[in-house]
């Protein structure tokens, strides 16, 4: 398709194993692409855009994410994801909003707009109870809190933070098997696969260390994973869902740029970043 | 898996730290030595640099 085809790009300041994976699935199809580093990047809106029009978004950084993906789209190149879905998977919140309205299965969700009103929702969920970060990192400052005064000394550290919006807090029902959950990959509203990670802690990221094997799809699977990725507007999405009562799932998080190393080496046979080229491909070629 | 044919010294102690062929610029690796995470910052000539410090917003 090219060089005549249209311009492609991976944008990302760190090449992890994902990122490489990308790029070598499309050295493989003889595809020319071009490395947008977002260290590096600006650019114009409205101005004539020399760069990649078909990019897919694997910056690490939820704001140079967001805001790279806004800039590309006002120059009139197209995303994936789209600025949209990585406003509102990247935010939990709005991630929970999202859910709601497409009417899935979520954790009972309240947002406390400074730490007193956590403080006081907090006797009405009960204990113990999630204190999250609304931009999150891997499990980093996920907080399990057991009594009011864990609940305090979290909100008194969370307070003191820099930013106006790590403030507003974000709680949560602690829900399901605590050292279990499932990741499922949705690349063009088509679930990929699923693995199940068991961590020793109660947060199960692969990044804190969680084991991935591969998890059997089930229909509950695949219809709430496609429906959670659909509900935040995401072409490639990690949904993770977790066990709730009764054997019931529900959709803990969507994320939009999802890391894969995991569930890869829990699934050998298939091949994430085949099937994201594949989508950027079927996209530029529309 | 691809064969280790580049080295560059490590910036934080002075190891060589082996990059493979298809080894990319920005992409993250680890010193063998000293654990340390470093990025690519060329591979023609191979250079490492320090990996840059993870933050707050970072991850998926
Ligand atoms: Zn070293």
């Amino acid at each position: 398709m090219n060089p005549v085809g249209p311009r492609l790009g991976v944008l990302a300041s760190r090449v992890r194993v994902e990122e490489k994976a990308i790029m070598a699935a499309l050295d493989r199809r003889g595809v020319a692409f071009e490395h947008l580093d977002p260290r590096t990047l600006s650019v114009t809106g409205g101005a004539a855009w020399a760069g990649p029009e078909f990019v897919v978004n694997r910056e690490v950084g939820h704001y140079r994410a967001l805001y790279a993906a806004s800039a590309l789209e006002a120059a009139g190149a197209t995303v994936l994801n789209s600025a949209a879905a990585t406003h509102v998977s990247g935010d939990k919140w709005h991630t929970s909003a999202a859910l709601l309205a497409a009417g899935l299965p979520t954790p009972a969700t309240t947002l406390a707009l400074t730490s007193e009103a956590a403080l006081k929702a907090l006797e009405e969920i009960g204990y113990p109870a999630v204190i999250k970060p609304l931009v999150g990192s891997w499990g980093r400052l996920v907080t399990k809190v057991a009594d009011r005064d864990s609940a305090a000394a979290v909100l008194e550290h969370v307070e003191a933070l820099p930013s106006p919006q790590s403030h507003v807090v974000y709680l949560q029902e602690l829900v399901g098997r605590a050292d279990r959950d499932i990741r499922v990959i949705v690349v063009g509203g088509e679930v990929v696969g699923a693995t199940h990670r068991r961590g020793d802690e109660w947060r199960t990221n692969v990044a804190r260390g969680a084991a991935s094997e591969p998890c059997p799809l089930t229909d509950e699977i695949t219809d709430l994973a496609v429906r959670a990725a659909a509900a935040v507007g995401a072409d490639i999405a990690g949904v993770d869902l977790i066990e709730a009562e009764e054997g019931r799932l529900t959709v803990l998080e969507v994320n939009d740029r999802v890391e894969f190393k995991g569930f890869q080496s829990a699934h050998p046979g298939l091949d994430v970043a085949d099937r994201i080229v594949d989508l950027l491909l079927s996209r530029a070629a529309a | 898996m691809s064969k280790t044919v580049l080295a560059a010294e490590c910036p934080e102690c002075a190891a060589d730290v082996g990059l493979d062929a298809d080894a990319r610029v920005s992409e993250i690796v680890e010193c063998v030595e000293c654990r340390s995470e470093l990025e690519i910052e060329s591979v023609d000539p191979p250079t490492l640099v320090r990996a840059p410090e993870v933050e707050e917003d970072w991850g998926e």
